[in-house]
């Protein structure tokens, strides 16, 4: 089976900085996996390459077995992946209806855009109601929603979700995640999810990796992983060879 | 009354145009665009060339003048801005300046530098209403402007790129990842607002009646303030800030005469950062989210120097030059000291406090006349009239730049060219006429009217002026002050008076200013306004950011290299200008630190 996703040897720096080591993950199609570590260990780097917002020095990214390494983000947003930028970050003085458009920016079809558009009203039926409200105006919760709603209107295969739980009151936290595993068995959506808090990500994931100073230290099942005592100690920034 | 009514509405339809530009920029990029600035003048040159020149009817010339303005924006952007704005936007907003400085002398090369009669298209007194006339002309210009507000506003809020312009101006990074090509965007809007420009600059001449090359900055400068004034960025707010600001204006004018223009325009600016700093319709954090002071100055470590460099250089600068060179080079050695003290004590504010203030030309004209007033009607010595400049600049400048301390990012800059530009207008209010017969140093009864006595005495001040900047720096009161500049939020956390110390830096600087202005005033023994122009302040700024904005001594290079070079080279002063605003463009680009400083 080939992967959706697919990162082999990816090498970023900034300046003498180098951030990311030799990253190599997959993600397989509607599959959930969770990218752990802690601060500083590269999570929001290897987003960013994935998604094309920093230059990768060495290595490759593949997207369903084409070589994206070099392409712009519009082109990736185009071939199926979409993202949930981290602290949400929704337009906050475009309306829901407003932001939920900008998300299938890259689409040409009106007529499938306007279907979706129904679909997402249904989905998340808390959106419909606040179509014509600014989205700044939401609170934290619906703004998580409209950034993940945001993300399904460009008819992604893979969603890449950067602590889409943080910042969020306990509650909000489970029914985020909940709202997350309901989406990837219902769309059939890939997710790949970063994250801080490793134990509530691998309950949704079947698989997960951890990051420690730029480096993969940990690979496996979300069940292996959650057994794994090493999981701590890559979080206090010692790297562990896997 | 009426009259002024519609005289204000006029010409807040053109402040509207200009601002819905610079406000469009500034959404998308995050950078202040004085380019912009040039293109109302340029707009009117060219509508004046293409009508008066090629004979063209006026309504094929409007839109060949939109297509030229749009292209040269398109040419800004892609050399100059973008490449900037992503990493150093304090560093873009200082190459547009030296861009617009470009623009106008390469439109005053081409046209000359003076003043054109635009060609009467329509009839501009043929209607009435009761007592009060106007024309065709006037009602065209209003439904032009109201027909691209209307279509402006439609495109940002039903069409697809429209919503693609606003999204990038909410979140850039957002807009990134939803797929918005977010480079196109501002590829766009900064042809949309070069266009809206060069629109602006072709009314203000119909209406005006006449155009010139330097007519831009003015303008711009006033469209820029109601920008803010209606809150940079809101675009909604950049019309009402036009409108409102074009109508004060016209009241002002009728009251106060036409040279009070620029001393209202940057009164409304002070007032507006101070009560409201987001502007009337725009939002506080708009401003706390802008890059903080630092940026990119001051980073990287100075090349090493060899000790034996500092007596040399005095030994060589201060004893063999004077009495080895021609009394030519020797005045221009003066113009290159005087510049270099300035500019040495603009270090404390630039480099150590990290604010780029680009209003030097206000200090330096106050200690000027200062001293000038005080040696011709009061008699004073030379001697003490001197030192008297510096202080009174430091006073006043610090006294009128007091409330722009609160406020961050790129607005520090420009309120201080605002300051700058008013305290020159102030002088020309009161003093149109310039002062003539300023009396020449003496010392020990001996007039000191050489280019040789000159230099020596420059020499002398400079010496002092680098060895209080030095012990400045190594005194626990620089380090406080160069807690500010590299991290200011820091510095506050750390219990120091961020605000204080600013002012505090600023006025030292000022002191400097005010010295080098009584230099030159001495040496001139005439000076009036025109000699404190924007262009001064630019130069004092590009000194300092060749030399390396931390280092006193880089000033006494970069003016060595800006005007001793260009002097020697025999620019024209067009092409002094023009080759001042490429150095500058090119040391932020390629140098950040300045010429002295290797980045790390």
């Amino acid at each position: 089976m080939s992967d959706l996703l697919a990162l082999e040897d990816v090498h970023v720096s900034y300046g003498p900085f180098h951030a990311l080591r030799g990253v190599g993950l997959t993600v397989g199609e509607g599959e959930i996996v969770s990218l752990l570590g802690g601060n500083a260990s590269g999570k929001s780097t290897t987003m960013k390459a994935i998604l094309g917002l920093t230059r990768v020095r060495a290595g490759v990214v593949r997207l369903a077995g084409e070589d994206v390494t070099h392409r712009s983000t519009a082109h990736r947003v185009r071939a199926g992946i979409s993202s949930v930028p981290e602290a949400r970050r929704v337009f906050p003085e475009m309306t829901v209806d407003e932001n939920l458009r900008a998300g299938a920016y890259t689409r040409r079809d009106r007529a499938g855009v306007a279907d979706d558009l129904d679909r997402m009203r249904e989905l998340f039926p808390r959106l419909a109601e606040r179509r014509r409200q600014q989205a700044g105006t939401l609170s934290g919760g619906e703004q998580q929603m409209l950034a993940v709603a945001r993300a399904l209107m460009s008819r992604p295969r893979l969603v890449c979700m950067d602590e889409p739980t943080m910042g969020l009151a306990p509650r909000l936290v489970d029914q985020v995640l909940d709202e997350i595993a309901r989406l990837n068995r219902e769309l059939g959506v890939a997710v790949l999810l970063v994250e801080q808090q490793a134990e509530l990500a691998l309950s949704i994931a079947s698989r997960g990796y951890v990051l420690a100073t730029g480096q993969i230290a940990l690979r496996g099942t979300a069940a292996e992983l959650l057994d794994d005592p090493r999981i701590h100690e890559a979080y206090l920034g010692k790297a562990v060879p896997a | 009354m009426l009259d002024t009514l519609v005289a204000g509405l006029l010409r807040g339809n053109v402040y509207a145009l200009g601002a819905v530009g610079i406000s469009l920029v500034f959404g998308v990029m995050n950078v202040v665009n004085f380019a912009q600035f040039s293109f109302f003048g340029l707009g009117a040159m060219l509508a004046w060339f293409f009508v008066a020149q090629e004979g063209l009817p006026f309504w094929l010339a409007l839109p060949l003048v939109l297509v030229v303005c749009a292209g040269l924006g398109l040419l800004v952007n892609v050399a100059v801005v973008r490449p900037l704005a992503r990493f150093l936007p304090l560093a873009a907003m200082l190459s547009t300046y030296a861009v617009s400085q470009i623009l106008d002398n390469a439109s005053q090369l081409a046209f000359t530098a003076q003043f054109r009669v635009f060609p009467k298209v329509l009839p501009t007194s043929n209607l009435h209403v009761g007592s009060m006339r106007f024309g065709t002309s006037d009602l065209v210009m209003l439904g032009v402007t109201a027909t691209v507000m209307l279509g402006m506003s439609a495109f940002l809020r039903y069409g697809k790129v429209g919503q693609a312009i606003r999204a990038t101006a909410q979140d850039q990074e957002a807009a990134l990842q939803v797929g918005i090509p977010v480079g196109l965007v501002q590829h766009l809007s900064f042809v949309i607002a070069s266009a809206l420009g060069g629109l602006a600059g072709v009314f203000v001449s119909l209406y005006v009646g006449v155009a010139n090359p330097t007519s831009g900055l003015t303008t711009g400068m006033t469209a820029f303030v109601a920008a803010a004034l209606g809150g940079l960025g809101s675009l909604v707010g950049a019309v009402v800030g036009g409108f409102v600001l074009g109508i004060v204006e016209a009241f002002g004018i009728s009251l106060a005469g036409d040279t009070a223009r620029q001393i209202i325009v940057f009164a409304v600016l002070v007032v507006v950062l101070v009560v409201r700093p987001g502007g009337l319709l725009g939002k506080v954090p708009l401003i706390a989210t802008e890059p903080l002071t630092g940026t990119f100055l001051g980073k990287g470590r100075p090349l090493r120097v060899p000790r034996w460099v500092w007596p040399a250089a005095f030994v060589l600068g201060g004893i063999v030059v004077p009495f080895v060179a021609d009394d030519y080079v020797l005045t221009t050695g003066t113009q290159v000291l005087v510049y270099a003290v300035i500019a040495a004590g603009f270090t404390v504010t630039a480099g150590q406090a990290g604010v780029v203030a680009l209003g030097q030309a206000g200090p330096i004209a106050i200690g000027a006349y200062t001293s000038a007033l005080l040696t011709l009607h009061l008699h004073v010595s030379f001697w003490v009239a001197l030192p008297v400049a510096g202080l009174v600049a430091a006073v006043i400048a610090s006294i009128l730049s007091s409330p722009v301390w609160g406020v961050k990012g790129h607005y520090v800059s420009i309120a201080t060219l605002g300051v700058g530009t008013a305290i020159v207008a102030v002088i020309q209010l009161v003093l149109p006429q310039g002062i003539y017969g300023i009396p020449v140093p003496t010392w020990a009864g001996t007039p000191l009217s050489t280019p040789r006595a000159y230099y020596l005495v420059d020499a002398g001040v400079l010496a002092l002026t680098l060895l209080v900047t030095w012990r400045l720096r190594a005194s626990h009161l620089g380090k406080v002050i160069s807690s500010v500049g590299s991290d200011e939020v820091a510095a506050l956390a750390s219990g120091v008076r961020v605000r204080d110390y600013k002012a505090l830096a600023f006025a030292v600087s000022a002191f400097f200013a005010g010295i080098g202005g009584s230099l030159l005033a001495h040496q001139y023994t005439y000076i009036d306004p025109t000699i404190f122009t924007m262009l001064m302040s630019l130069l004092v700024v590009t000194i300092v950011i060749m030399g390396g904005v931390s280092l006193p001594y880089g000033a006494v290079v970069g003016s060595l290299v800006l005007i001793g070079a260009m002097e020697l080279l025999r620019f024209t002063p067009e092409l002094r200008i023009i080759a001042y605003g490429l150095v500058l463009i090119l040391v932020v680009r390629f140098r950040p630190g300045g010429i002295l400083v290797r980045t790390a």
